[in-house]
């Protein structure tokens, strides 16, 4: 198990797979806080390290269409974004999928406009987790390393043939410099293997019709048949994590969890939130508190069964949802635990929370207050607001209508 | 070089669409589709935006098309050939592929003028090797006759009504072979269905150019231009012996007419013969048809003169 450790963004860790990929194509356009990634992988093909296409595109929408040309025409395909990126590109991006075109994409997390605003948070991936693209959250620079490796062979699977979006956070995971533990050229492509075509447009001896009109009488067939990949892709994906624990030495599940086993109070997020708890739970661990942390990885496909199953006699859950679902009153990853929960028969009560929109931190301090609160819930008996809270948020004084519970959260952290 | 253009010839192998297809009696598109292609001497990848071409000859289960196609949305054909030719390359580097292939792709005036404007742009100037075919009908004929960029001042269309206040459309067309031309690609030019070999000349020069090129097809519409289905070629005739529709060429950069009418003909000929010009013939709009035809007369002078702008 040859590795290497480097110190390295995120944005170039991911690079770094991207190259170890050796794919035919890469099409994209620079966006902040994705840039890194372009860049990088633009020395590598001007130095000969990798022999890709590199179209550098006109537009997002562009480099998404290209990559569905090139998906089509039996090559591998790699590109990456960022929010306003995303959204340009999301007639493409359900295309991609609705096509069963595999292929991978980064996404650099950042909040969408408006207002503008180039921090993080995870509302461009949300806006398409209905797009029929497998979706894994990161935690870090080392789990996008991985997690480009891993979701290209799952992509790939004859059986799944859906694309996929490696998500991580924008400036905190790609531009903070960790150390990340690379493999060797070799031990990536024989994890992930030559590309193989379902359908290759370029074969004229076998021409094919690609992107048929498909009306009433077939469409809800070729969606349905959309599905079962899905869920194909939760059946391979711990076995595609296996073969690469097998590789690295790194070991993957559908989600990640810190100390949950004997946990009472949970706090549930996506993304680099959950690595800054970790030092929180430790803390309060050592102070005798029995908290712990469970991440999800895979959040397309949704593990519900396995998620709720590690949920089982939890006292109190905190659902931080670094993005809204404006009108639903609860974050997106908040809808998916409760559903989970009321449809595996787990009883735990709930608090959701929006936080950390546009970049806003979150500090330890935050975390600890979050725990507080769920042990006050606990202690208390009384049922966590039904609608989300917004954490931090500085709102009016009461009589005009605001708010003032994020004051109660740092009232009991003091 | 490559197999010679001969139609007779031609018309006697698997044709590239085949039969069965549901574009309306008349419609043009198909018949530049299968001149185009014909004029090819390699296997070709095709490429359609959305649209009437598209929409009618790939209903699933079933197919027109006996060569590899594909079809991604409406606004972006030249990305998407841009993203198979750019597969072909690499592939063909690695020693995956040995097949020497074409690629074109086939856009409506509205995937072209319009919505694609900015995907071909992008395409064009990234120097891709295929050919883009707008075959243009002059408004969005898919859903139903509305105006684009493409539709001439004073044609009718469902968003262009002949009203009391407005007459028509009140803007003159986007001149798009000579916004291409701007792209300074190898080879550009204009034809039409009713000069078919002045039409597959220009495919294979296209298809045996060194990078991009573009083909601008006038493709009369039967229900658009409210016209007979037996009336489709006359018409297009019509449109280039008045000059409303030169024909011309842009190879490397020089400008040449291909096709000079022996006599040419005032715009109301070409007018008169069609529905959606039909209120033009009325006295109240001499005016507008005297600008129209000024319009056409310069464009035709700057033409000859060798300029496309």
């Amino acid at each position: 198990m040859q590795q290497e450790t480097r110190t390295l963004t995120g944005n170039e860790a991911v690079a770094l797979a991207t190259k170890q990929l050796r794919p035919h194509v890469v099409a994209a356009y620079p966006i902040t806080p994705q840039t890194g990634i372009i860049e990088t992988f633009s020395e590598y093909v001007s130095n000969g390290e990798v022999d890709t296409e590199l179209v550098l595109a006109e537009s997002e929408h562009s480099a998404m269409s290209i990559c569905v040309g090139a998906a089509a025409a039996g090559s591998r395909v790699a590109t990456a974004t960022s929010s306003q990126g995303l959204a340009l590109m999301a007639e493409i991006v359900y295309i991609a999928a609705g096509m069963r075109l595999p292929m991978v994409m980064a996404v650099t997390n950042r909040a969408l406009s408006g207002p503008l605003n180039i921090h993080c948070d995870h509302s461009d991936s949300m806006m398409v987790r209905d797009s029929g693209w497998i979706q894994i959250f990161c935690r870090d620079a080392q789990e996008a390393y991985d997690s480009i490796l891993i979701a290209t062979r799952l992509s790939e699977k004859q059986s799944v043939r859906l694309p996929a979006m490696v998500c991580y956070d924008g400036f905190f995971v790609s531009h903070n410099l960790t150390p990340v533990q690379i493999l060797t050229d070799e031990s990536v492509f024989s994890f992930v293997g030559p590309f193989k075509a379902g359908v290759d447009l370029l074969d004229t001896l076998h021409p094919a019709t690609m992107g048929a009109l498909a009306l009433q009488n077939y469409y809800l067939e070729f969606k349905r048949a959309q599905a079962e990949a899905m869920r194909q892709a939760l059946d391979w994906a711990p076995q595609i994590q296996e073969e690469f624990r097998l590789v690295s030495g790194r070991s993957y599940g559908m989600f990640q969890q810190y100390r949950l086993e004997d946990a009472q109070l949970v706090l549930i997020a996506l993304g680099s939130v959950s690595r800054t708890a970790e030092v929180v739970v430790d803390r309060l661990r050592s102070a005798g508190w029995k908290v712990g942390i469970l991440a999800p990885r895979f959040y397309r496909p949704f593990p519900r069964a396995e998620l709720s199953s590690a949920l089982v006699g939890k006292r109190a859950i905190a659902v931080l949802d670094r993005a809204d679902s404006c009108g639903a009153f609860t974050g997106p990853l908040g809808l998916e635990v409760k559903s989970a929960l009321f449809d595996h028969g787990v009883t735990v009560p709930v608090w959701n929370m929006i936080y950390g929109l546009g970049g806003r931190n979150i500090t330890e301090q935050d975390i600890e207050g979050i725990f507080f609160q769920l042990l006050k819930i606990v202690q208390t008996g009384t049922a966590p607001p039904e609608d989300a809270d917004y954490f931090g948020v500085r709102e009016g004084p009461a009589e005009a209508g605001g708010s003032q519970k994020w004051v109660e959260v740092s009232t009991l952290r003091n | 070089m490559g197999r010679s253009l001969n139609l007779k010839e031609l018309t006697r192998e698997t044709p590239p669409l085949g039969p069965g297809h549901r574009l309306c009696a008349g419609c043009t598109a198909s018949a530049i589709v299968r001149l185009v292609l014909m004029a090819a001497d390699r296997p070709v990848v095709v490429v359609n935006a959305t649209g009437c071409l598209e929409v009618a000859t790939t209903v699933y289960p079933y197919t027109a098309w006996n060569m590899p196609w594909m079809h991604n949305a409406f606004e972006n054909a030249a990305a998407t050939v841009s993203g198979i030719e750019a597969a072909y390359r690499v592939r063909m580097r690695r020693g995956e592929l040995r097949e020497p292939l074409y690629f074109v792709a086939f856009g409506g005036d509205g995937g072209t003028y319009d919505i694609g404007l900015q995907s071909l742009s992008g395409a064009l100037e990234r120097g891709h090797r295929f050919v883009y075919v707008c075959y243009d009908n002059e408004a969005y004929m898919n859903t139903g006759i509305q105006r684009s960029s493409s539709t001439p001042l004073g044609s009718w269309t469902t968003t262009t009504p002949v009203g009391s206040v407005t007459v028509g459309k009140s803007t003159r067309r986007k001149d798009l072979t000579a916004i291409i031309s701007a792209h300074r690609i190898p080879y550009v030019a204009q034809c039409a269905i009713s000069h078919h070999m002045d039409l597959m000349r220009k495919a294979r020069k296209a298809f045996d150019a060194t990078g991009p090129a573009f083909l601008n097809i006038l493709s009369p519409c039967v229900p658009g231009w409210r016209i007979e289905p037996s009336d489709t070629v006359r018409v297009s005739q019509m449109a280039v012996d008045t000059c409303f529709w030169p024909l011309f060429e842009c190879e490397e950069g020089k400008l040449r007419v291909t096709v000079q009418p022996k006599e040419k003909k005032p715009v109301q000929e070409y007018f008169q013969i069609q529905g959606r010009y039909r209120h033009l013939l009325r006295p109240e709009h001499e005016a507008l048809v005297a600008k129209m035809q000024q319009e056409v007369d310069q464009d035709w002078q700057r033409l000859k003169e060798g300029r496309i702008l």
